[in-house]
């Protein structure tokens, strides 16, 4: 039967596990730099005063209140525009880190704030510098509260990275796409791409909810 | 930067900006209203006895929480095409964020619940009150107010995911956009256009549900 369309083969392997490659990649970027910037900026703002607060907030409820979808295509036109067109690998890394940033920074604030004053003051009657009841106090207390919360925000980053597929990332779900169009056949593909997304997320989340359920008792 | 911004072109198609965000509006209520009657349904499967509804029901709130929304945009799309069913862009659209905002909100519904004692609700017999009644004036109210902000969230969320329909052709805000950065080529103003109106629209939102929680929950919340 000569046809258009070429079925599913062994041989498109090596694309699907690119797929899985560039996905894992542009996911492990941009949440260890959105955890690195959201770290920073969480406890610059749980530390400054008022003006600088609202200043920073603002800058990252933006971030949180515009699709992803639009600040990719926003910045890798904006990077075209100016005269330095970023490849689809950086300009996504370096939206989705951003955008990790943005909720990530919320998730530490939240952290750091949680370890009551009093905590604090002892420490410092202890003897210890400023520096070493963040080191020793503050950092570890802190981190240790919000732990299901950072892994809920990773696991959404892992499955908005499908996202950068819009300005030409080859990962997983564009990849699927492509095979779709060739082959015709939708189902097989999308189930197989649902049950690798399936596969990291689930139990991490059930890990997640365990912790959870422990700390709260 | 010798870029130069022409914004004429993207005043002059505001009308059509408008009405793709009245589109996203309208796609997201429908979703959260859809959502939350599923979620209510399944909330109650969840927590029945019977196996076969239960896990029907945790089937559905790990798929819809454990995979990318555009995977399940693309399922409705694309995938549901094996068993002969096309759906329109707006349909599919549609037919993710419910199936999503239906798992989110089981949980959400579930957790609000449970948190009520059930105590409470044998207190409330005890002073004579018909089950509905214990429901409608001591369960409810309690639950209403510990869930109201996830459940605010979770419709901010489908107002901005809902973008993801730029992907398959429909004509809401990013759709909208994406038709008329085409023709015109201005796509920096469009889409920055874009991003501010979507911007208001989860601002306006926000502020709607809070001045509403203040007139539920007389500031007590």
């Amino acid at each position: 039967m000569n046809s258009l369309f070429t079925p599913l083969s062994w041989s498109d392997s090596g694309l699907i596990l690119t797929g899985v490659w560039n996905t894992v990649i542009i996911s492990v970027v941009a949440i260890v730099v959105g955890t690195i910037l959201g770290l920073i900026v969480g406890f610059a703002r749980s530390e400054s005063n008022k003006v600088v607060n609202a200043v920073f907030g603002s800058l990252l409820d933006v971030l949180r209140s515009v699709p992803l979808i639009i600040q990719l295509i926003l910045f890798s036109t904006f990077m075209g525009a100016a005269g330095s067109p970023l490849a689809p690998f950086v300009a996504g890394s370096i939206v989705l880190s951003l955008y990790t940033m943005a909720f990530m920074a919320e998730v530490f604030r939240g952290g750091f704030e949680s370890v009551s004053p009093s905590m604090q003051t002892a420490a410092r009657s202890l003897g210890m510098t400023k520096w070493q009841t963040i080191y020793h106090i503050r950092l570890p207390i802190g981190l240790r509260a919000v732990f299901p919360s950072w892994l809920g925000v990773s696991l959404s980053v892992i499955k908005d990275s499908a996202l950068v597929s819009v300005i030409g990332y080859m990962e997983l779900l564009r990849t699927s796409e492509q095979l779709i169009s060739r082959t015709q056949q939708p189902l097989e593909i999308l189930i197989g791409v649902g049950i690798f997304y399936f596969i990291i997320s689930y139990p991490l989340s059930y890990y997640g909810r365990y912790v959870e359920r422990k700390m709260a008792i | 930067m010798d870029y130069e911004f022409h914004w004429n072109v993207v005043f002059q198609n505001m009308p059509q900006l408008l009405n793709g965000a009245f589109v996203t509006l309208h796609v997201s209520v429908l979703a959260m209203l859809l959502g939350i009657v599923i979620a209510i349904l399944l909330a109650i499967a969840k927590m029945n006895n019977t196996k076969f509804f239960s896990q029907v029901a945790t089937v559905w709130v790990e798929i819809a929480r454990n995979t990318p929304a555009l995977f399940q945009i693309y399922m409705a799309y694309f995938g549901l095409g094996a068993f002969g069913i096309h759906l329109s862009p707006y349909v599919a659209v549609l037919s993710a964020l419910v199936f999503i905002n239906a798992g989110y909100l089981t949980e959400t519904f579930r957790g609000g619940f449970q948190s009520i004692p059930s105590t409470q609700y044998s207190a409330s017999k005890s002073l004579g009150m018909t089950s509905i009644q214990s429901y409608r004036y001591i369960i409810l109210p309690q639950m209403l107010r510990r869930i109201y902000h996830p459940m605010t969230n979770q419709f901010v969320w489908s107002i901005l995911m809902s973008s993801l329909g730029i992907l398959v052709g429909m004509s809401e805000l990013s759709g909208t956009t994406q038709r008329l950065q085409s023709l015109s080529f201005r796509t920096l103003e469009f889409f920055i256009v874009a991003a501010v109106m979507y911007f208001i629209i989860t601002k306006l939102v926000l502020f709607a549900s809070s001045l509403l929680a203040r007139r539920l929950f007389k500031g007590e919340i």
